[in-house]
């Protein structure tokens, strides 16, 4: 099952912080590579905190860990990524003649990732 | 305090575009480190603390170690030797070397761009259809009595925007603080930023122009229909209150972030936002500004419009600048395969730019100038570490206000600084250029004087 979905791309202070010590950090990696998701959306997926969803923009795709976040916080149908490589993978390099890319409001496929349970996960 | 600790007062932290200068460094001369910054944010406790000496290689060709000269002899071959060199980046680094870099792109006939144009670029392009209302941030602490945040997150981006400058201080007219002030938040999503709004307005993604637009038709007088809270998820009564306190306050401030650049509209929305404040002046006092990231990429604005006649996207081919945003600005360049060698300064494209101009990166020479290793570094045929500006350089940064304010460094570092490693590629170019590089296709006897 796959969700069509709206990523913004920001900031956060954990990333600022993070990226000071290093990009190649555990910490940075690690907030990088979630996504914040509305709750409902995550029950209606069938994700918990810390599941792998895919998401696929129409220029890449990446797997990322789940996190969730209360409707009055992130409204459904809306997802947050801090910037870094992984939300890179998902942006256009179409600027319509500005030069800016967009990295918020990108249109994303969500998909969960199912993991065997072999693997623990 | 112990023999080889010493304070800094009044140091200047370039973490980001509030360029706060009343930080109290503690230093550990020893251990050359930062033990304590007194008055920073959290984000500029990270940068003092996380930027003291490491132990790296001053520079590395192919990924092996070399010396600083012979890391400068193959920089400047490479820059040399290609047709359409870019130099991108500087919004991490001092103007000093801000402005040898616009030397270096002059030199080569080089394509010169800075992060600005992936941050506020469209900002930028909407100042020059529109214009700017502007203000300095000691005059909005002072004096504005109404603040709207559009699309940003200070809280988490600049947090000291809200304690310093633009919420809870107290100023001249504003005595009491935030008690006096109106604050207003828009924007898709709530953040940390929110519990400091007396409004938030929570907009649907891809309204912020359709809103600005709306707000401007109401300061005029004209009639807006109901139906716009289906299109932007804000009623009418929210939008018809907003514009009766935005006119009748005495001194407004619009802070606006990349919510709007980074968007649908770009270049629109901004230009949307400082048409609104243009509106207002018919009736009472309202400035504009753009929050800015980096450090110094207020001053990259400044340095390259000075010296080019453009803040960003300037292409020196034809042996004069020329601006094309769309054409000269580098994710373009880089995404259309253009370029055949980069220069980057202070700045990561490899982590944060569309895959398809990382791609590009990966084919060409690039050539880096970093204090610490980053994803364009690890591409790079050579890269240069370099001193960290404001802790281990001193010069100027230009706030996000255009106020240029000078940096105190807090202990020497073993490494050059970016201007240092810039001068001396300079200076091989010229030797291996003769002076600047000629445009294609220039007759000959244009080289007779």
């Amino acid at each position: 099952m796959a969700a069509k979905m709206t990523l913004i791309g920001g900031r956060s202070n954990k990333q600022g912080t993070s990226l000071c010590a290093s990009k190649f950090g555990a910490e940075y990696i690690e907030l990088s590579s979630t996504v914040e998701m509305n709750l409902e959306d995550m029950a209606r997926l069938g994700l918990t905190n810390d599941s792998k969803v895919r998401l696929r923009s129409a220029v890449g795709e990446v797997v990322v860990r789940c996190k969730g976040r209360q409707t009055k916080d992130l409204p459904p149908g809306i997802l947050f990524m801090t910037y870094g490589p992984v939300s890179s993978e998902l942006m256009s390099s179409e600027t319509a003649g500005t030069g800016m890319p967009i990295s918020k409001n990108v249109e994303v496929e969500v998909e969960p990732v199912l993991v065997p349970a072999s693997d623990g996960g | 305090m112990g023999e080889n600790t010493k304070i800094v007062a009044d140091a200047t932290c370039t973490f980001c575009g509030c360029v706060c200068d009343d930080m109290v460094l503690t230093v550990d001369l020893e251990h050359h480190r930062i033990i304590k910054s007194e008055n920073a944010c959290v984000l500029g406790k990270a940068w003092f603390k996380e930027h003291g000496i490491e132990e790296r290689p001053y520079a590395l060709i192919d990924g092996r170690e070399a010396t600083t000269e012979e890391a400068v002899e193959e920089a400047a071959q490479i820059l040399a030797e290609a047709r359409f060199p870019i130099i991108y980046g500087l919004s991490d680094t001092t103007c000093e070397a801000q402005r040898v870099a616009v030397a270096i792109a002059d030199m080569v006939g080089g394509n010169l761009d800075t992060t600005t144009s992936v941050c506020h670029g469209p900002s930028g392009i909407a100042f020059q259809g529109v214009g700017e209302s502007t203000a300095s941030l000691g005059e909005i602490k002072n004096r504005a009595d109404m603040v709207v945040f559009w699309g940003g997150n200070p809280a988490e981006a600049h947090p000291r925007l809200f304690t310093r400058y633009a919420v809870t201080p107290k100023g001249m007219y504003v005595p009491n603080g935030k008690k006096d002030r109106t604050i207003v938040l828009v924007d898709v999503r709530r953040t940390l930023s929110t519990p400091v709004a007396d409004i938030f307005v929570q907009v649907k993604p891809r309204s912020d122009f359709e809103v600005l637009w709306a707000l401007r038709a109401l300061v005029k007088g004209r009639k807006v229909d109901p139906s716009v809270e289906e299109r932007t998820g804000v009623s009418l009564a929210v939008l018809e209150d907003l514009v009766t306190r935005m006119k009748s306050c005495n001194f407004g401030a619009l802070l606006f972030g990349m919510g709007l650049t980074m968007n649908r509209g770009r270049h629109f929305n901004s230009g949307a936002l400082l048409a609104l404040a243009t509106d207002l002046n018919e009736f009472t006092h309202w400035v504009a500004k753009p929050v800015r990231g980096h450090g110094n990429v207020t001053g990259a604005d400044n340095v390259v419009s000075w010296q080019t006649g453009f803040p960003f996207g300037v292409n020196f081919a034809r042996g004069y600048p020329r601006f094309n945003p769309g054409e000269f600005t580098t994710v373009d360049v880089l995404a259309r395969g253009d370029a055949d060698a980069a220069l980057i300064i202070a700045s990561d494209p490899a982590s944060n730019f569309p895959k398809a101009a990382i791609e590009h990166l990966k084919r060409i020479p690039v050539i880096t100038l970093d204090p610490k290793a980053t994803h364009t570094s690890q591409l790079a045929r050579v890269a240069f570490t370099t001193a960290t500006y404001g802790i281990s350089v001193a010069g100027t940064v230009y706030r996000m206000d255009d106020v240029p304010i000078t940096l105190r460094p807090a202990f020497e570092s073993p490494y050059p600084s970016d201007e240092q490693i810039l001068t001396a590629i300079r200076e091989r170019v010229r030797d291996l250029l003769g002076g600047n590089r000629l445009p294609a296709g220039t007759p000959l006897a244009a080289t007779v004087s």
